[in-house]
This record gives C-alpha cells, sequence and structure tokens, in this order.
C-alpha cells in the first residue's frame, strides 16, 4: 500500500507527493502522456528521439544535466510506446533544483541545432549498437510488424530504421513540444522525506506560470482482430535458432490483463514454472524460454520467446510449446498452482516498492493510465482471477490464428 | 501568484560534507557464522546473504568458481531442484547467486511473512549442496550455447579479453574462459572447490529489511540442523604474476558496425594512498555524464551512445578501464580523442568550477547508492569485506571533498602515463 496525496494546478499539471521519512533522498518523476505510438508512420523513432533533445537545454538554462550534477542528483529518462518518462534523484536538501530545471523544459526548449544534429548521431549509434550489432538485436524490429498491421505499436520504439531518425528536422521538433510537452499532459511526482505544503508551494511557485496547451484527442486506428496465422522465417549469422510466438491480447487496463499476466507466470515464472521445468530442464530442447506480456496501454502481445537447444529440430521445438499451451487450454490448472503465482505478483508488486525512486515511478506510470491509486489495487485484482478465468484466457489468446511466429534461425554456411 | 520569478538563477543549494551509514548490528550465530544485521526500510520484506570468498580468483581451472555458485540451489540432501525451485516461487521468494573475481554470494530475497517457510530450504543449499550431475550437464549445455552467443557481441569479447590484456592470463584475475572448457567441468571439481572455499571461517551472512526480534533465534535454530565447522581458507592463490607486457590487441569482426574500444591498465585497490584521488580523476576523465570523455565523443561529436571510465577495487588487486562502442568509421578518431583528453588532464589544471560540480556530484553518488535497505546492504557489504570501519564513507566524502587540482594532476602524470595503457579494438 503506498499513501500518498494528490492536486491538480490550474494549467492541468497533475502532482502526487508520496512521503517517505526513512530515505536521505528525494525522487522525481515526471511522465509525459506521448510515446511511440503517437509517430506518424513516416517519421518513426521520433518520440524516442525528442527525448534526448530535452537534454539539449531549455529557456533559462544552458544545461540540464550540470546544475543538477552540481547538488548531487542523477537524471535518466526512457520511452517506450506509451509514455516518455523522465526521472531524477538528489539529497533532499537541494529539491527545489529539480523543481527550477523540471519546470523551465516544460517552460520552453532552446531548440538548439547543434543539439539536433549531435543527438541524431548519438540516437543513430544507439540504433547499432542495441539493434544491429548484436546477435538477434532487430528481432523486434521484424516481429512488431508481423504482429500488427495498422496499430502504431507495428513499430518499435527505436525507430523503423536509421533514415527516419537522421531525417528529423528543427519544425517537426518544435511542432512535437508544443503538441506533447504541457502541464495539462503530464504527471508529476515527487517521492520521499518531504512535506506537503511545502511541495505545494515548489509546485505553484515553478509549475503554475506555465500556460496549459491544447488538448488533443487520441485517435489511434485500431488493429483488427487477426484471422489467420502469420510466419516469418529470417536466417541470420547467429549460432542459436530462437523462436518467438506473439499472440494478441488486452490492454493494460483490462481485467482480463491479469488473467494473462497471470497466465504468462505459470508458463514461465520462476524455476519451477511449466515451461522451464517441461522444456528446458526435463526434455532438453531448449536453453532458455520465456513467456511474458508486454504490457502496452492499447490491445498487446502475450510473446513466447525460446532459445533452441544445440541440435534440436526447429519444429519439433516449436510443437513442444503448442503442445504445452494445448494442455493448459484443455486442463484446468490447480488451485494450488494458481495461488502459487498469485503471491509471486503480490511479492514482486511488494520488492517494487522498496526503494523510493521506484514507488515515484510506479505512482506516475498509474496515474497516467487513470489513476494512482490503482497501484494499490494490482493486488485484490490478482486475486480475485479464478482457475477458469484462466483457462478461459488461455483458450482466448492460444489460438493458431491469433498468432505471429518470427523463426530466427542460424544461416547454414 | 508571482509570475515574476526569476528562472535564470539557481535556487540555493548545500553541499553534502557528512554521511551516515547505518551502523549494522554485529554478531556470531552459533556455529560460528558472522552475521551483520541491518533493520532498516519501509515494506516487510528481508534479504539474507551468504557471501564466502570464493570468486573467479580461486579457481584452478575456468568456470569451476562460476559453476559451482550456480549449482548451489540445483539440489541438495533433502530437496531436488525442483522442490527448491518450488518453495521459493510457492513463497514468492526469490534466489539469486552472484559471483566476481573475489567473492560468491547466494542471496534470498522474501516477505517477512514467509520467512519461516522458506529458510530451511535456503540454510539447505548453503550447507548441503549435492551438485547433481544431469543438473550439472543441463547447466554446462546452456552456459556453452549462451557463451557461443555472447562471441558475437564485441562488448562480450572486449570483456573476455580484457583482463587476460591488463593481468596477464596466469594472474588469477587474468583467467580466460575456451569454449572447450564448457565440457571439462565435473562433479568432483565443484565437489571440492565447494569443500575448500564454502563455509569458512571468513564467510559472512549479511541480513537487510524489515526485521523480526525472532530473526536471530530462527537463524540459530535453522542453522544448528547442519553439522558444520568453520575452518580457516587454507588456499590463496598468487596474486604476485606481473601484468602482461604486451599493450595491443586488436580482434577483426567482419561485418561490425560498431567497434569497442577498452582501453586502460592494471592499478590497484581501495587500500592504496591514491585510490580515492583516483576516482576523482576518473569521474572527470569518464565517471559521469557531464565527463570530459562523455561531452567530447558522445555529446559533441556524437560517435557514439555513450562512453564511460571506471576504476574498480578487487580485494588483492584493481584496474581502470574506459569502455565505448562507437560506429566503425570513429575508430581511429575515438582513440585519438581518448589520448587527447588524458593529455589534457596532465597538462592542465583542472578548474575550480569543473572541480566543485565533480565533488559534488561523487558525494552526491553516494547518499543516492543509499537508497532503501538493500542498497545500503550493498554499501555495507563494500566496507566489511574490505575490513574497513563505518566511518570509511565520511572519510572517502572528507577526501574527496578536500582534494586539490595539483593533486590530480599529479595523479594524472603518475597513474595515467600513454605507454602504460593497454589497448584493445573488437570489430573494425
Amino acid at each position: 500500500m503506498i499513501k500518498f496525496d494528490k492536486f491538480s494546478l490550474d494549467n492541468g499539471l497533475r502532482v502526487i507527493v508520496h512521503q517517505d521519512s526513512s530515505t536521505p533522498i528525494v525522487a522525481i518523476n515526471i511522465i509525459y502522456d506521448v510515446g511511440s505510438r503517437d509517430e506518424n508512420p513516416d517519421k518513426t523513432g521520433f518520440a524516442h528521439l525528442f527525448e534526448h533533445l530535452m537534454f539539449g537545454g531549455s529557456v533559462n538554462i544552458p544545461k540540464y544535466d550540470e546544475p543538477l550534477q552540481n547538488v548531487g542528483g542523477e537524471n535518466n529518462a526512457f520511452t517506450n510506446n506509451d509514455i516518455t518518462n523522465y526521472y531524477l534523484t538528489l539529497p533532499k536538501q537541494n529539491i527545489e533544483i529539480a523543481f527550477w530545471l523540471e519546470s523551465d523544459r516544460m517552460l520552453d526548449l532552446a531548440f538548439s541545432k547543434k543539439s539536433l544534429d549531435v543527438q541524431r548521431n548519438v540516437v543513430s549509434e544507439e540504433f547499432r549498437q542495441n539493434y544491429l550489432n548484436q546477435p538477434y538485436g532487430d528481432a523486434w524490429l521484424m516481429l512488431k510488424p508481423l504482429a500488427y498491421k495498422v496499430h502504431p505499436y507495428r513499430w518499435p520504439t527505436i525507430g523503423k530504421e536509421i533514415s527516419h531518425i537522421e531525417n528529423a528536422e528543427m519544425e517537426d521538433v518544435r511542432a512535437f513540444y508544443k503538441k506533447y510537452y504541457n502541464p495539462n499532459n503530464a504527471v508529476l511526482v515527487v517521492g520521499g522525506d518531504v512535506d506537503l505544503e511545502n511541495i505545494k508551494h515548489l509546485a505553484e511557485k515553478w509549475f503554475a506560470p506555465i500556460p496549459g496547451g491544447e488538448s488533443f484527442v487520441r485517435n489511434l486506428p485500431k488493429e483488427p482482430i487477426q484471422t489467420k496465422e502469420r510466419k516469418l522465417k529470417v536466417e541470420r549469422d547467429v549460432p542459436t535458432n530462437v523462436i518467438h510466438k506473439a499472440y494478441h491480447m488486452s490492454g493494460r487496463l483490462d481485467l482480463d490483463y491479469y488473467s494473462s499476466d497471470l497466465l504468462s507466470d505459470i508458463l514461465s515464472n520462476g524455476d519451477s514454472s511449466r515451461l522451464y521445468q517441461k522444456l528446458v530442464k526435463d526434455q532438453k530442447l531448449f536453453i532458455e524460454i520465456n513467456a511474458f506480456l508486454t504490457g502496452d496501454f492499447d490491445e498487446g502481445l502475450f510473446v513466447i520467446i525460446g532459445k533452441i537447444a544445440n541440435g534440436i529440430n526447429v519444429k519439433v521445438a516449436e510443437d513442444a510449446i503448442i503442445n504445452e499451451l494445448e494442455i493448459i487450454c484443455k486442463e484446468a490448472i490447480d488451485e494450488d498452482e494458481l495461488n502459487k503465482v498469485k503471491i509471486k505478483a503480490e511479492s514482486s508488486l511488494i520488492f517494487s516498492e522498496v526503494n523510493i525512486l521506484n514507488k515515484t515511478m510506479n505512482l506516475a506510470y498509474f496515474e497516467i493510465l487513470g489513476d494512482a491509486n490503482l497501484i494499490n489495487l494490482e493486488i485484490e485484482k490478482y486475486k480475485i482471477i479464478s482457475v477458469d478465468q484462466i483457462q478461459k484466457m488461455a483458450n482466448t489468446i492460444f489460438r493458431e490464428e491469433n498468432c505471429s511466429t518470427l523463426y530466427y534461425l542460424s544461416k547454414q554456411e | 501568484m508571482d509570475l515574476t520569478i526569476d528562472r535564470k538563477t539557481q535556487p540555493d543549494s548545500r553541499p553534502i560534507r557528512s554521511i551516515d551509514l547505518m551502523e549494522p548490528e554485529n554478531l556470531k550465530l552459533t556455529n560460528g557464522f558472522q552475521v551483520h544485521l541491518l533493520n532498516l526500510g519501509t515494506q516487510d520484506l528481508v534479504k539474507i546473504e551468504l557471501v564466502c570468498e570464493a570468486g573467479l580468483a580461486y579457481q584452478s581451472k575456468t568456470l569451476i568458481s562460476s559453476f559451482t555458485n550456480k549449482m548451489l540451489a540445483e539440489g541438495t540432501k533433502s530437496f531436488s531442484a525442483y522442490e527448491i525451485a518450488e518453495t521459493f516461487d510457492r513463497y514468492g521468494a526469490y534466489y539469486s547467486s552472484n559471483i566476481d573475481k573475489d567473492f560468491a554470494s547466494v542471496a534470498l530475497y522474501c516477505l517477512t511473512k514467509y520467512l519461516d517457510q522458506v529458510l530451511p530450504v535456503f540454510a539447505e543449499i548453503i550447507c548441503e549442496p549435492l551438485f547433481p550431475e544431469n543438473e550439472l550437464q543441463v547447466l554446462a549445455n546452456k552456459s556453452k550455447q549462451e557463451f557461443i552467443i555472447n562471441l558475437k557481441k564485441v562488448k562480450s569479447l572486449a570483456q573476455l579479453y580484457f583482463p587476460p590484456l591488463i593481468f596477464g592470463n596466469r594472474h588469477p584475475y587474468g583467467q580466460m574462459t575456451d569454449v572447450d572448457d564448457f565440457n571439462k567441468v565435473t562433479h568432483d571439481d565443484l565437489r571440492t572447490f565447494y569443500q575448500n572455499f564454502y563455509l569458512k571461517s571468513d564467510s559472512k551472512l549479511f541480513i537487510s529489511g524489515k526485521l523480526d526480534k525472532k530473526i536471530i533465534k530462527k537463524l540459530n535454530h535453522t542453522f544448528s540442523q547442519f553439522n558444520i565447522k568453520l575452518n580457516a581458507n587454507a588456499i590463496m592463490p598468487d596474486f604476485s604474476f606481473n601484468a602482461n607486457t604486451e599493450k595491443y590487441k586488436q580482434i577483426k569482426v567482419k561485418d561490425a558496425l560498431q567497434s569497442a574500444i577498452w582501453v586502460g591498465k592494471k592499478l590497484f585497490n581501495k587500500f592504496h594512498p591514491d585510490f580515492i584521488g583516483m576516482q576523482v580523476l576518473n569521474t572527470a576523465l569518464g565517471g559521469y555524464f557531464g565527463s570530459r570523455l562523455m561531452t567530447n565523443i558522445r555529446e559533441d561529436k556524437g560517435f557514439t551512445y555513450g562512453i564511460g571510465s571506471s576504476i574498480v577495487s578487487q580485494k588483492y588487486d584493481g584496474y581502470l578501464a574506459i569502455q565505448t562502442e562507437v560506429g566503425t568509421k570513429h575508430t581511429e578518431a575515438t582513440l585519438t580523442e581518448i589520448y587527447k583528453e588524458i593529455k589534457i588532464l596532465q597538462t592542465k589544471l583542472i578548474g575550480t568550477e569543473e572541480l566543485e560540480l565533480i565533488k559534488n556530484f561523487i558525494t552526491g553518488q553516494l547518499i543516492r547508492s543509499m537508497d532503501g535497505p538493500f542498497a545500503v546492504h550493498e554499501k555495507l557489504k563494500a566496507v566489511i569485506l574490505y575490513n574497513f570501519d563505518m566511518q570509511y564513507y565520511q572519510r572517502y566524502i572528507d577526501e574527496v571533498s578536500t582534494i586539490s587540482p595539483e593533486t590530480l594532476n599529479r595523479l594524472a602524470n603518475e597513474h595515467l602515463q600513454k605507454s602504460s595503457l593497454a589497448e584493445l579494438i573488437v570489430g573494425k
């Protein structure tokens, strides 16, 4: 249970305060309600490139990082399909520096040409480092457009291709900032040994003068229901065959999300899980296998990725996965097995609240999803799932025509 | 409301000049285990970690240390690997095994309310592991295949070749694993390694979280079920081998889009009088986002997604490593810029403003690294495993706060001479 206070400024900025006197640092998290799903299909990777530009100086402060480091702070940020999240930690006595820095880059950016030129290169190198110059690094670049044909989840956050990043223009940067980087499109969370009245004062002082932006309606195309199984086979210079199976599932706010999550835990969370015990340990068909949810806000994916043991036929390995999925579709699981994964879900939530930065991030994430208090309802939502619901969910998700399979194979020399 | 606030001027701030590391409670279990207890945190969680001097440096052939460490939970006298995994999963507990050059550890993270259920299993993992053949085969095959995948990554190749380059491959810190080694590890190797290096008089239990008053009683009760005798560790590896005289290695990777570049040298550890000064110097060079290497090579030239340098202390030695991955067409230019930045540190005194920022950054980093009980647990380990007292971090801050530009200049000239640095290029 995370306690918090919440208030809004007149410009629409939502502010959440969580008090924790056990830590010497404060964490500040600002989440903007924009992600790669909001990009133009011809200019992908832009939300993430923009995140880099947020560090290129704001209207009154030439350098973001320096003053923060100078008071013992540190920061970082990440972008995903749905959100862009900025977070920083610093010793509690210097908290106002964070308000000064974050409010200035919400007020206006410096829009420096040099920063854009350099960050285009930096992000291109990030693309090469993580997606192109790694074995299997480009798997998601292929799996996403296989699973999605219409919805913007069909491209990854890094972008479809490097040229989209290389071609980003200053006018795109300005338009993006104007549309999305407004107080009414953001949530500010402050966590640590802080005083609520003082935070109210600081929020008013630094953020209230920022004008609210125009609100917009997100109108994303809905992914049509998949009616036929999809398969893609690629051969690359990699030593191990890897199979990826992606099934469409519900969005993050749907109650089906919780039964899907428990289903993925039954299959692969922990060394006692089904896929690990049967396919890795007993049958030795895989060296590693994982089932997980992408957890996207809109309809997401239930993904199974297995690294096939050397010498094992790909078809045999795939059939073994399908066999396990058929078992869970046909045979109701034990109440006992369900309880096990419920406790695991509870425990994983409690462990995620062990430090102040994670707690503030969690609160911000749930507030953007709809309400920060959702975090305190998570455990209950898992607890009420029944054996029948798990079986029903398995039958809804694990249908051949709902599946996209990527075979990432070792090229035969 | 005042709309005319001054946004150009930074609000007031105060530097950090003191730090409190929470004192642990130190005691011994009836079986002789040293225990360090840290009662801290807001969530009903506990972490228990056993640390033994059984790291990679102690093995007589590669993989034995890490396989022994990983195999502890793969079957014990009364529990199969499956039963162990099942118990931990059932109670929402997490188990992890970790190894570095000096230390091997196993840790249990669990909800305080389920400690009684999982502690007996964790204790048996520590006290009565069996290292079953079948599980060893699974681990060997899996690790070998992962190893081969990693050989396709320029960064992993650099990690593999760097230690032997700077320490020499006969030094305990310079050993290098080969693909063929994976099938050579036997059950007896693990059994012997376990007997020689685990459960010695220097083995330590670190416990942190929101602790139950009865925790010591529980630990004593659980561990007293096993018949253990803690002897002194009798076997010490020979750390006296000289560093490799070779200073350059290139590994060509066809089709590479980026090169991994590592530049560095064998240095010294936390016990050396220049260690803290070198940490400050290293921070200026490549130890934070605003560092000179990052500012020049990423933020000005855009050659890389990231570049950093670090000074690592091991128990019996230490090293400096500058690491980056750059677009292959920038390999040469990056090396030139790295040496240029080092040269500047040797010839020009670091400015007051930059030095002040670095000092504040380092002290802030120390405070920030104490967020939550498990983070403080790590800080405490770093002190106790090196036999420092609890004032270590305060002395660290004092020394950082008072270091002069002249001292840093001396350190740059003494320890960063280009002729002493080794260079490893993987890619093109």
